[in-house]
């Protein structure tokens, strides 16, 4: 049986607090890509009861993505925001969600990102990542960026790190092992990965800003 | 007569720090130096002195004595 907003709610106040609940309760937080890291980030984010998710991709659920991302068997070839959207229900039945079913570029970021108190920057190309963390960085003044860089391989989890570049902009990664070298993207490790991003969002919220 | 000043500017030498290096490359501008040290312009972030340095200026900002700035770059997978 599912359980009544109020009782979801009295869950979440006793395990976070009250007033971190609410500041939790009251963000927006904006994925955009829902690969490895963004149906990651945006499960760990649904789980701890955040207000509200921006989830944006432009691809479908294929059967490469199953072995590290957060979708089903059936749900190949669903569109991945329709997808996520569905199975972050599943877990919390009170999360509001947007879903932006495009690919970001510089002239549609203002408008998709423009309700998000904090982006998580999820792609999986990096000239994307480096053009969002452009776009946000410098158009966005009052915007977290949590940006991503370094997660592939079967390298070392302690290397998987977060840094403050400026007062606005946290990155997650061992920031060198590209998806091209060794074995491509290992489940357990995008997810130590996408674990650094959703961690940062909830300091970010609770005001502790520094690593 | 040569100004004290002149004598201390001379024999002190004008760094920068780039990623927690100090290097020498002061009146570069950062599309100079970005060059010379063969970062792809596409997969990188600038931030100096804890701003973040558009991509339109990459050429017209300098490197001055004393700056820090760290060069994020990017690598592929998520």
């Amino acid at each position: 049986m599912i359980p009544k907003k109020e009782e979801w709610l009295k869950a979440l106040k006793e395990r976070h607090g009250i007033e971190l609940q609410k500041k939790i309760s009251s963000t927006t937080v904006a994925v955009c890509g829902l690969g490895g890291l963004g149906s990651n980030i945006a499960t760990a984010l649904s789980r701890a009861g955040i207000g509200k998710l921006i989830l944006i991709d432009f691809d479908r659920v294929d059967i490469t993505n199953l072995h590290r991302q957060q979708y089903k068997v059936n749900q190949i070839g669903m569109n991945k925001t329709e997808a996520l959207r569905e199975n972050l229900k599943e877990i919390n039945p009170y999360i509001e969600t947007e879903v932006h079913t495009v690919c970001i570029d510089e002239d549609n970021a203002g408008k998709v990102l423009s309700q998000a108190d904090i982006i998580c920057e999820a792609f999986d190309d990096a000239e994307c990542k480096a053009m969002l963390t452009g776009c946000v960085l410098e158009k966005m003044p009052d915007k977290y960026l949590v940006a991503a860089s370094g997660m592939a391989g079967l390298g070392s989890p302690n290397e998987i790190q977060t840094r403050k570049i400026t007062s606005r902009f946290y990155l997650c990664g061992d920031e060198k092992s590209d998806v091209k070298d060794d074995i491509g993207l290992v489940s357990s490790r995008v997810m130590l990965c996408a674990a650094h991003q959703a961690h940062t969002v909830l300091r970010i919220i609770a005001n502790k800003f520094e690593v | 007569m040569v100004a004290p000043f002149f004598i201390a500017d001379s024999e002190v030498k004008k760094v920068v720090k780039i990623n927690g290096e100090t290097v020498n490359a002061v009146g570069k501008t950062i599309a100079e130096y970005l060059t010379e040290a063969g970062y792809d312009i596409k997969r990188i972030a600038v931030e100096k002195n804890g701003d973040i340095v558009p991509k339109s200026r990459y050429e017209e900002t300098c490197l001055c004595d004393g700056d820090s700035i760290e060069i994020v770059s990017f690598v592929g997978g998520g």
